[in-house]
């Protein structure tokens, strides 16, 4: 495509083009307009002052005779710029009057007509430039007639200025135009250009590109900042989605492995069934570890990608963490902690019961694998743990407090992430994904997970918006 | 009991119903859409497993159209999907269970068991008895013998479904979709102490333990006796 053909073919130019046109119409009628009206205005005038003439004329020649109007034509035809005047007799004899060379007949029928004359003087003095004139022939009792007229050439020139006036307009307007609209669609094609040739290098995988702004907060300045925006978004899914896959890799690649030693294990060395036995059972328990693992990032996965948006419902929060609370309650009793739920009042809220439901179990669990058993901490505490579910203007927030060893500050904001387990706990069960997930869920409601000092122990907080995820404002 | 398998992947056909057999029922395997309607349709089947995704024509539309037909053969879904929304779709479309894969034997024999016997199962019975164990459903009274045993709300309705499908193998996740009604899978394992519980209650002090676990499986209410 050759640069000018791109720069024909773009918006903003056809559209210089359509307004060029539509300009140019516009300016040709308006001086059309005018120049007809300006035409007109001058034969009503021609008219007006030839009529009034001949009244005065006839008016003359009433009172004092062919004698009179002759002398009154001949002083009125010496005057400069005078009007045209010819008398004749019924034979077509000049008696007085500064016009000659008449096409002949032009006298014969009284009216008004457009004729071509001489005028009497220049003759005289040697010259024969032919005039326009418009004149009415008049017929004067006793057989006399009268021509009174006035000359064209002065309606034609103003005419004819305005009529080229008005070519010179179009044409500037139509340069201008032009000059104008290949100036801006150059400007504008640059800047697309520009962001056309950095969407080309994100194709190519710089996803660190960002469209040029140039900063006039125009349209193209909007539409940059909303795709630079878009980019960020997708830069930091890309992010997300590769920490995830080496994370699976290495934490999937883990089990994989030790099943497949175990198996391979079994195959060399087992003597009997009952060994062979334990090796299947074992097999089939760390299968069953991975299927739950990889449920877990599923459920992450899609509370991340906002697909459970669609299941929401009115429920009770306050239910929830009761519910909750009886599902956990004897696990936490059976090691030795004080489990309590403090939801008296209802907390209405609108979300997916289910993960919610998730979220707070999997806080509780933790809770419950943390809290050191049957032993006061150094407070004086009670190993406990206490559910509750709260109002918060606006939000809804379930919060699990502990009184095990807490997550030191600096830690907090990890161990939210996909399989982040702090040394100190590798050693107990569990995927490294229940923080993961209970964070993914209050996302997906528009909400947050925030872990704090319980001082001492850990007090997590899933804070919901009360009516469900805000809809984010286009 | 006669099952019909509808599943297009041959391995996992082949092996269901090879579990099936040696378990003691009579297992049938469709591989495709079309086939399985039409085995469903003229077969006498106690329970369609229904793989979710088939070719020719989905699971769901197979249940769906024998629903329309009047067959109200229970099926379970078998899907590789496995999220809560999809699961209620299975079961909005006619489906009486559903199971994600992957799955194990042993859960899915529960399921299919007590789906089995869920027309002639005891449902509308007022009162429940297992040996000398006796749930009555309307004064939500429980007795064993003679001394009356007092049970937590959840409690009483974690008995009332084992008693419900006494003599079958209740699944730990059947437990805790049915009487807690929540569909995820909390990672310890949180169920074992409601039973261990529930046990102390019913069946301490007697010589007869009636509630019992089935290694591998779950847990199963049985009069030991019989």
């Amino acid at each position: 495509m050759t640069a000018l053909g791109k720069l024909f073919r773009t918006t903003t130019f056809k559209l210089t083009l359509v307004y060029l046109t539509v300009f140019a119409l516009f300016a040709a009628f308006l001086l059309g307009y005018f120049a007809l009206n300006t035409r007109r205005l001058i034969t009503e005038q021609i008219t007006d002052t030839v009529n009034a003439e001949i009244a005065g004329l006839s008016e003359q020649y009433r009172v004092g005779g062919i004698r009179r109007l002759v002398v009154v034509v001949d002083a009125r035809a010496r005057r400069p710029g005078s009007s045209l005047y010819l008398v004749t007799t019924f034979a077509g004899e000049s008696l007085a009057g500064n016009v000659t060379s008449l096409p002949p007949g032009t006298l014969d029928s009284p009216g008004w007509t457009e004729t071509r004359y001489r005028r009497l003087d220049e003759v005289e003095a040697g010259e024969h430039p032919e005039h326009h004139a418009l004149a009415r022939v008049f017929q004067l009792p006793g057989g006399f007639r009268i021509l009174v007229g006035r000359d064209l050439d002065e309606r034609e020139r103003l005419y004819n200025i305005v009529l080229s006036a008005g070519r010179w307009s179009i044409a500037i307007v139509i340069i201008l135009g032009l000059v104008g609209g290949l100036f801006v669609t150059r400007r504008v094609l640059r800047r697309v250009d520009a962001m056309t040739e950095t969407t080309r290098t994100i194709m190519h995988g710089d996803l660190g590109g960002r469209l040029p702004i140039a900063g006039t907060g125009d349209e193209l300045d909007r539409l940059g900042e909303n795709l630079n925006v878009m980019l960020e978004r997708i830069e930091a899914l890309m992010g997300g989605l590769k920490e995830v896959t080496d994370n699976i890799a290495h934490d999937l690649k883990t089990p994989l492995t030790r099943l497949r030693n175990r198996a391979e294990q079994a195959l060399r060395s087992a003597k009997n069934e009952t060994e062979y036995r334990a090796a299947l059972e074992h097999t089939i328990e760390e299968s069953d570890g991975l299927i739950r693992t990889f449920n877990a990032l599923l459920m992450i996965a899609r509370a991340e990608s906002g697909q459970a948006r669609d299941d929401m419902s009115e429920f009770d929060a306050a239910e929830i963490a009761h519910d909750i609370g009886e599902l956990y309650e004897p696990l936490a009793e059976e090691k030795g902690i004080v489990l309590k739920v403090e939801a008296d009042t209802p907390a209405p809220l609108k979300g997916n019961r289910e993960l919610i439901s998730q979220a707070l179990a999997n806080l509780v669990d933790n809770s419950i694998k943390y809290v050191e058993p049957h032993r006061e901490n150094a407070n004086g505490v009670p190993a406990q743990i206490v559910v509750r579910a709260l109002t918060d203007g606006d939000r809804i927030l379930l919060t699990v407090a502990d009184s095990g060893p807490g997550i030191p500050e600096a830690d907090r904001a990890r161990v939210v992430q996909r399989f982040v387990r702090l040394e100190q706990s590798r050693s107990k069960p569990g995927s490294g994904l229940g923080l993961s997930l209970a964070s993914a869920v209050a996302r997906l409601h528009g909400g947050e997970l925030t872990l704090a000092d319980n001082q001492p122990g850990l007090k997590s907080v899933i804070a919901l918006p009360r009516g469900g995820p805000v809809q984010m404002a286009g | 009991m006669r099952l019909l398998v509808i599943e297009d992947d041959r391995d996992a056909a082949d092996y269901l119903v090879k579990a099936f057999r040696e378990v003691g029922h009579v297992a049938d395997a469709a591989m495709d859409g079309d086939d399985g309607l039409a085995m469903a349709l003229d077969g006498q089947y106690d329970v369609l497993i229904v793989d979710r995704m088939l070719p020719k024509r989905d699971g769901l539309t197979i249940i769906g159209a024998l629903r329309a037909k009047g067959m109200e053969t229970p099926a379970l879904i078998l899907s590789a999907l496995g999220q809560v929304d999809d699961r209620v779709k299975g079961l909005r479309a006619g489906g009486d269970d559903y199971l994600p894969k992957p799955y194990s034997f042993s859960e899915l024999l529960a399921r299919v068991e007590v789906l089995a016997r869920r027309r002639v199962g005891r449902g509308e019975e007022t009162v429940l008895r297992v040996g000398s164990l006796e749930l009555d459903r309307l004064s939500h009274q429980v007795r064993r013998g003679d001394d009356e045993i007092s049970l937590q709300p959840r409690e009483f309705r974690l008995l009332e479904y084992l008693m419900q499908h006494a003599g079958q193998v209740v699944t730990r996740t059947m437990l805790l979709e049915n009487v807690w009604d929540y569909h995820f899978d909390p990672q310890t394992n949180v169920i074992d102490v409601h039973i261990s519980r529930l046990r102390s209650k019913i069946d301490k002090g007697f010589s007869q333990p009636l509630l019992h676990t089935i290694r591998g499986a779950g847990y199963m209410i049985r009069d030991g006796a019989r």
